[in-house]
């Protein structure tokens, strides 16, 4: 039976508030059984402090609100056990999001922007026909993209990257991803060449110093370096490609290779 | 203030689904969320969406009319009939635009294939490459088409995708507080910024309310914490708009303790068992035959008993019962139940190829909500809709079909951004921006004053009575209800309407102060929580997921019927009004499961 005494310290600052200046602040509490950092926080705002801020929705590591550093570390708050932490516990805000107050960062409005600017969506200039059947699809076509359209939009993979730290314009491990996810879907009408001016530059791929941070600390286990790697490939060629012939591979035959690989 | 065409409050699947319809068609839309859209709880959905695309070997026959049919009989013939066909036949074209969308929807792979119990099918060539299904709780067919494990995940994304292309603008960190209204028509909405505090008014010749279920009301619910159904409350504030059914609350036998999260049928699926406190197998004493097969309503009915005898384990959580998965083995536990293993692992740290896992009924979906005709137009007030969990539009009744709440949202909002499409067009009339005006600064005003009331200091702590009222509703208005006890919950829910308005802070309330946002939440919530309590008192009959112990029968004859709650500013109590289910195709009569009896209309000409 877990019984020991945990002490918090967890970062204060509310940036509305013009009296308020950043402070650690210390909560004692009992620990009890099964307990998670969703339990304890919301005890300690319920029975301590009700001012604390933080941010949990699905408490299953479903809907990425809760990443912040614990001990130092980005992770989900909610599938973080109290048993499998020493009993003085550090919390702070994810770095690099901008910080709403006390443990919340904004972390919506970065991806919001990060979906817009690799466009976030898929390209496909057929209109939907509501009496046709689905398009077919391979299962393993389907699995490919669902294993890439994982990601929860936590935020722990550019809050640990290094080279996010010092490029506030990265697009980040996870933008990356995003942007494989729609690379490998047939669906998209998209080729290589329109994904080069986002992603081929300091600020995409060739920005990455691949110290594989964001891997590490991604709570789906994604495996982003992977993905980068990829793109990495793909983008050192479409600019060789469009060096040689002095334009981009043609989108239309490249999508009708996509689209032949996916099937 | 901000002006907009069409003013959405919620950004899950159904409040996207409406935006996206609207956009389309050429309409400025604001959605507000009290989160990014993408953490909505739309996004824990994990089993499926209901359609009859009939593309699987245990699906073959499937048709919009046997998809009909489930839902009737899950709703214990509660639901709207006309509801539930409109329904029917566009599930199966919303799945269709959301895989054009992008969700990734799992396929169908050809060939032969071993299903758990040993049965051998065979997957067809033709239907190769098609949307597959899976089996789903009460259903004839396997029809819940699914993306992996993450249904829910996968088309929230994929909407929001959809939200981005168009460029609709999504306020998030922004609350809905209360409409904006004239008694007739409604103009907007009054919307706290969680970032910072401050209130600003929405003027919109279109309000829509998709803010989700009420869940959280129960201290225990699987669902998001934001689920506290003050949609639901700032509807029911304007005195002029019913809620519908309040009293019908589905429960699930398996959430973990503590933390609530629900683990999936399959674990009673695969031959779990339920223990009690003498680690006892409980669930054939009282179902000798389907033991924990039985459906959700009874297995949690069966586990609220025992406990109640005093067969639960007492624990910091309060009591629950046990899971034993321990005897499938390790790696049927670890393949098949992949997903249940992660969840006691990760959450719980319990593991359950060894240990026994802490579980118990648990809050799950609220049928009840903001009462909306077949178009979504809200009852008594023009210019408002509702769509999704937040609404009774009334296609579940009283028990809602797994899989059939996601088909709802998607539907739901393509069919409410129509007729909102249409009402703009062709009904709009016209009216006085400075009156709107005015009455947007009175508004803002009644709610700034609630905000000083509560810096001011009355003497009672928002989570003191937060945690009181869940208890009642855990206790007294749950699974298993009886006159007496419900009529102590109506009691002491009325007490603490009266002390939530005498709340008072015990931080500064300065800027985004989160007990500010409970505090001005929690008046709402006991509402609803009376209005839960005091429908369940009436209703004098068992019907789906509301179990009467004193009336044990559904009751067609007096019982075909919906309850409309309003409640008239400043009042102490609400009015309940009735209104006749419509039955259009499917005439009351046997669930063919469940345990509830019918007293139908014959019965009663016979005797
Ligand atoms: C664990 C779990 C599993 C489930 N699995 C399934 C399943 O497999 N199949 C199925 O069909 N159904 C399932 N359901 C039910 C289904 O997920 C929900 O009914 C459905 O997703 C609700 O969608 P919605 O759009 O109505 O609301 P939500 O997704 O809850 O969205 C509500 C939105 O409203 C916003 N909001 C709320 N209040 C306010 C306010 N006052 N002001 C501004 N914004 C506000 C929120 O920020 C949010 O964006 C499951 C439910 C749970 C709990
Ligand atoms: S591998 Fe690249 S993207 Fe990942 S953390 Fe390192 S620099 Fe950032
Ligand atoms: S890639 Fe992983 S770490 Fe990064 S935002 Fe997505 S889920 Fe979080
Ligand atoms: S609360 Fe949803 S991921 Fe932690």
């Amino acid at each position: 039976m877990p019984n020991r005494k945990l002490t918090f310290r967890v970062f204060r600052h509310n940036p509305y508030d013009p009296q308020s200046a950043p402070r650690v602040q210390k909560y004692e509490m009992q620990e009890t059984p099964r307990l998670t950092l969703y339990g304890a926080l919301t005890r300690i705002r319920e029975e301590q402090d009700p001012s604390l801020q933080f941010d949990f929705v699905c408490r299953s590591a479903i809907c990425g609100s809760c990443a912040m550093l614990v001990n130092g570390r980005p992770r989900l708050a909610c599938r973080t056990l109290i048993e499998q932490l020493p009993s003085r516990i550090n919390l702070f805000p994810l770095p690099f999001f901008r910080l709403v107050g006390d443990l919340s960062v904004d972390t919506g409005t970065w991806f919001r922007e990060m979906g817009q600017r690799v466009e976030s969506w898929i390209h496909d200039s057929e209109p939907f026909d509501p009496d046709a059947l689905e398009e077919r699809m391979p299962n393993d076509t389907a699995q490919t993209i669902y294993e890439l359209d994982r990601c929860i939009e936590c935020g722990c993979c550019v809050a640990a990257c290094g080279a996010a730290q010092v490029n506030p314009t990265y697009l980040g491990a996870v933008g990356m991803l995003r942007i494989a996810r729609f690379l490998t879907d047939p669906r998209d009408d998209r080729a290589d060449s329109d994904f080069f001016e986002v992603v081929g530059t300091e600020d995409g791929v060739f920005g990455c110093i691949g110290l594989l941070a964001c891997e590490d600390y991604c709570p789906k286990g994604i495996s982003l370096t992977t993905q980068i790697a990829y793109l990495r490939r793909k983008m050192a060629l479409t600019s060789l490609r469009s060096s040689s012939n002095g334009k981009g591979a043609s989108a239309g035959a490249q999508h009708a290779e996509k689209a032949k690989t996916a099937k | 203030m901000i002006n907009t065409d069409v003013l959405v409050i919620g950004a899950g699947l159904a409040g996207e689904r409406t935006a996206i319809e609207l956009a389309s068609q050429g309409f400025q839309v604001i959605i507000i969320s009290l989160v990014p859209p993408k953490r909505s709880h739309s996004t824990a959905a994990q089993g499926g969406m209901q359609a009859a695309l009939g593309n699987m070997a245990k699906s073959q026959g499937d048709s919009t009319d046997i998809h009909f049919e489930d839902t009737v009989k899950g709703s214990d013939w509660g639901c709207d009939q006309d509801v539930a066909r409109l329904f029917v036949n566009l599930a199966p074209i919303a799945v269709r635009q959301t895989a054009a969308w992008g969700v990734p929807w799992s396929r169908v792979e050809p060939g032969p294939r071993k299903l758990p119990d040993g049965e051998v099918v065979q997957e067809l060539l033709e239907k190769e490459g098609l949307i597959a299904a899976r089996d789903f709780g009460g259903t004839k067919k396997w029809r819940a088409c699914y993306a992996s494990d993450g249904t829910g995940h996968a088309l929230v994304y994929a909407m929001d995708n959809v939200t981005l292309q168009l460029g609709i603008e999504v306020h998030d960190r922004a609350e809905a507080l209360a409409l904006i209204h004239d008694g007739q028509r409604c103009y907007g909405a009054v919307v706290r910024d969680l970032r910072t505090g401050e209130l600003r008014a929405y003027h919109a010749r279109a309000t829509v309310i998709a803010t989700g279920g009420h869940g959280r009301i129960y201290g225990h619910s699987t669902n998001g914490i934001i689920n506290e159904g003050t949609g639901m409350s700032i509807a029911l504030d304007t005195g002029v708009v019913p809620l519908g059914n309040m009293e019908a609350v589905q429960f699930h036998p398996t959430g973990v303790v503590p933390g609530d999260i629900l683990i999936s049928e399959a674990c009673r699926g695969d031959g779990g068992y339920l223990l009690d406190k003498n680690e006892h197998r409980f669930m054939p004493d009282y179902e000798p035959q389907k033991k924990e097969l039985a459906s959700r309503d009874v297995v949690s009915r069966r586990m609220v008993q025992h406990m109640r005898k005093g067969f639960g384990v007492e624990s910091t959580y309060g009591p629950h019962l046990w899971l034993d998965i321990r005897h499938l083995g390790k790696k049927h536990i670890e393949v098949n139940l992949r997903e249940i293993t992660s969840i006691c692992r990760d959450f719980l740290g319990v593991d359950p190829v060894r240990k026994i896992v802490p579980v118990r009924p648990t809050q799950h979906y609220s049928m009840g909500g903001v009462r909306t005709n077949i178009a979504g137009r809200a009852h008594g007030l023009a210019g408002l809709y509702a769509a999704g969990e937040a609404s009774c539009w009334d296609l579940h009744g009283f028990n809602r079909l797994g899989g059939n709440s996601v088909a709802e949202t998607v539907v739901a909002g393509t069919v409410v951004g129509k007729s909102i499409a249409r009402d703009l067009e062709w009904l709009d009339f016209p009216y006085s921006e400075q009156a709107v005006a005015a009455m947007a600064e009175d508004t803002t005003q009644m709610v700034q004053e609630r905000i000083l009331r509560l810096r001011a200091g009355g003497k009672e702590y928002v989570y003191d009575l937060r945690n009181q009222m869940s208890n009642v509703l855990m206790e007294k208005v749950g699974v298993f209800r009886k006159g007496a006890e419900l009529q102590e919950a109506v009691d002491e829910l009325a007490e603490l309407c009266q002390r939530s308005k005498h709340l008072g802070l015990r931080s500064s309330g300065v800027g985004a102060n989160p007990e500010v946002a409970a505090a001005l939440r929690l008046p709402g919530m006991v509402r609803l929580a009376f209005l839960i309590a005091y429908g369940a008192l009436k209703r004098t009959e068992s019907r789906g997921s509301h179990a009467r112990e004193d009336y044990p029968f559904r009751d067609d004859i007096h019982w075909l019927k919906r309850t409309l709650a309003r409640w008239a500013p400043g009042a102490d109590l609400p009015t309940l009004d009735y209104e006749p289910v419509r039955i259009t195709e499917m005439p009351p009569g046997d669930r063919g499961y469940g345990e509830s009896k019918v007293l139908a209309v014959e019965e009663k000409v016979r005797a």
